[in-house]
């Protein structure tokens, strides 16, 4: 992958719902790596992904995607992402396989090209012996780890996750975390995580902090530490958001 | 390419459910049957249908609520696409479509035609219960109600998915069958012929004269006897354009999730 396809730049970007503002004047740039983005529920994680992924208008500020505007991209944009959201997104009555066509047709590969781009995802989320099972009986951590393979089998060069731990027992996260960790250091992919899990952040990754729509923090996550001549990143969030530990 | 894969993607999404949730075949099917057999039935002798376009002779009743009940399908299964759309909202899995680098205008228009080939499946099964019940059209009949049905079912989904657009949560549902189903079906030529309603009353009759739903019931009826009814075809035609434009407009994500 090329590392200028894997970057993105969000410039002073601001949304509101009516009167309530989401988020103000955020500004990151993303690049191949994996960037936490860190913020308690209603932070307004989902919403930034919305905006990104063009689910919502954008108001206010710049989305670049590899150096375009993603306004000027517009669909085409999504071709370059590969998005999982909080929610599970599969479709319970189709099995893997189908999910796995349905979804490689919305981005324009046939049902064969699909399988072939899918399986050795499929081995390497540790799924390749369940092609033919119902989405409804795989466990929460199956499930999860089938929505990233279909988030990646277009080659996306931006992989946005949405809290895609939740929901998963410690080992699960750990697992799914070194997965995707080694994934994407494989295949130069600019990864966003958004959490509200302190222990998730690694001392060497991107972090972001979002707090009530803004952006406090912004580095990476062990240099931020140092900064504020703290221990950790939990004494970090609670100095920046001035509240106890999420 | 990407389009045809989309749009075969989207249909074939739109098959599996269909076939995965088979009650839904079946009771599709139950209320026109009801229709047919047993409302028709009684009514028979209460409402004496003179020779109208296109019957060449005097029909009986089941006869000419024949094409009403294929639309009455038809109308079902668009306000259900509303359903499905909300469902797929609830779900999330809209979000997947809608995250697809194709234009949101091309996905929405695919899933009204995917969702207006089972509506086509529906009725057809339905005209086959009917013939095998007695109630008959000349064999060209049959072929020419396919393309008018999917034409009607296709005007019916776009008005299913600005319903859809608007609708919240699932449980408006019943909302939509009392304020736009029944109203539709009910004040429509479905039932009764046009004349017969300006007899009963004269401001009924005119809803009844520009209800789309009217026109799309005699787009199949003219169909079933291998006729052409211009003015229903345009009329048909030209809202499903009208329809379509205001389903795209009035899709606005940000609104619902």
């Amino acid at each position: 992958m090329n590392d200028s396809q894997a970057s993105v730049k969000v410039d002073k970007l601001s949304f509101s719902y009516g009167q309530r503002q989401a988020l103000r004047d955020i500004s990151f740039n993303l690049s191949p790596g994996i960037t936490m983005l860190l913020g308690p529920n209603g932070a307004g994680k989902s919403t930034l992904f919305a905006l990104l992924t063009q689910l919502y208008r954008q108001q206010q500020g710049e989305i670049r995607f590899a150096d375009e505007p993603l306004k000027q991209l517009s669909h085409r944009a999504n071709a370059k992402l590969g998005v999982v959201f909080q929610q599970h997104t599969l479709d319970m009555d189709m099995n893997v396989s189908q999910n796995l066509c349905y979804f490689g047709a919305l981005h324009g590969l046939n049902a064969s090209s699909s399988l072939a781009q899918a399986i050795p995802l499929l081995s390497h989320f540790g799924l390749d012996d369940r092609l033919q099972d119902k989405v409804r009986t795989l466990n929460t951590g199956h499930k999860r780890r089938l929505e990233i393979v279909r988030a990646l089998m277009h080659s996306p060069a931006i992989l946005l996750l949405d809290e895609p731990s939740a929901g998963l027992d410690p080992a699960g996260r750990r697992s799914l975390m070194q997965t995707v960790r080694e994934y994407c250091a494989e295949h130069r992919v600019a990864v966003l995580w958004a959490t509200h899990l302190l222990d998730e952040p690694g001392a060497e990754d991107q972090l972001l902090i979002l707090h009530q729509g803004q952006l406090l923090a912004n580095g990476q996550c062990q240099a931020l530490i140092a900064d504020h001549d703290l221990q950790d990143l939990p004494q970090l969030f609670a100095h920046l958001t001035e509240e106890p530990r999420p | 390419m990407i389009y045809w894969y989309g749009f075969s993607g989207i249909c074939k999404r739109e098959l599996l459910r269909f076939w995965s949730q088979k009650s839904r075949f079946f009771s599709a099917l139950v209320r026109p049957l009801l229709w047919l057999i047993v409302f028709a039935a009684g009514f028979r002798a209460a409402l004496g249908i003179a020779i109208i376009e296109p019957y060449e002779t005097y029909i009986n009743y089941e006869e000419y609520i024949l094409p009403g009940l294929c639309a009455m399908v038809l109308l079902f299964n668009g306000m259900q696409s509303s359903l499905s759309m909300v469902y797929d909202r609830e779900m999330g899995s809209m979000k997947v479509l809608l995250v697809s680098p194709l234009p949101r205008g091309f996905l929405l228009l695919s899933k009204v035609v995917a969702v207006a080939l089972i509506s086509l499946l529906q009725a057809s099964a339905f005209l086959l219960f009917a013939w095998l019940y007695g109630i008959e059209a000349p064999l060209t009949g049959y072929l020419c109600a396919l393309p008018a049905m999917l034409l009607t079912a296709m005007m019916l989904n776009t008005l299913g998915l600005i319903i859809g657009a608007w609708v919240r949560q699932l449980e408006n549902f019943a909302g939509v069958m009392n304020f736009v189903i029944f109203p539709m079906f009910f004040m429509s030529s479905a039932l009764y012929p046009l004349w017969k309603m300006q007899e009963a009353s004269q401001w009924l009759y005119l809803i009844c004269s520009y209800n789309p739903f009217t026109f799309g019931t005699e787009l199949i009826r003219f169909a079933l006897y291998g006729e052409f009814s211009a003015l229903a075809f345009w009329v048909v035609t030209l809202s499903t354009l009208l329809f379509s434009v205001m389903a795209i407009a009035s899709f606005k994500p940000e609104r619902r999730f």
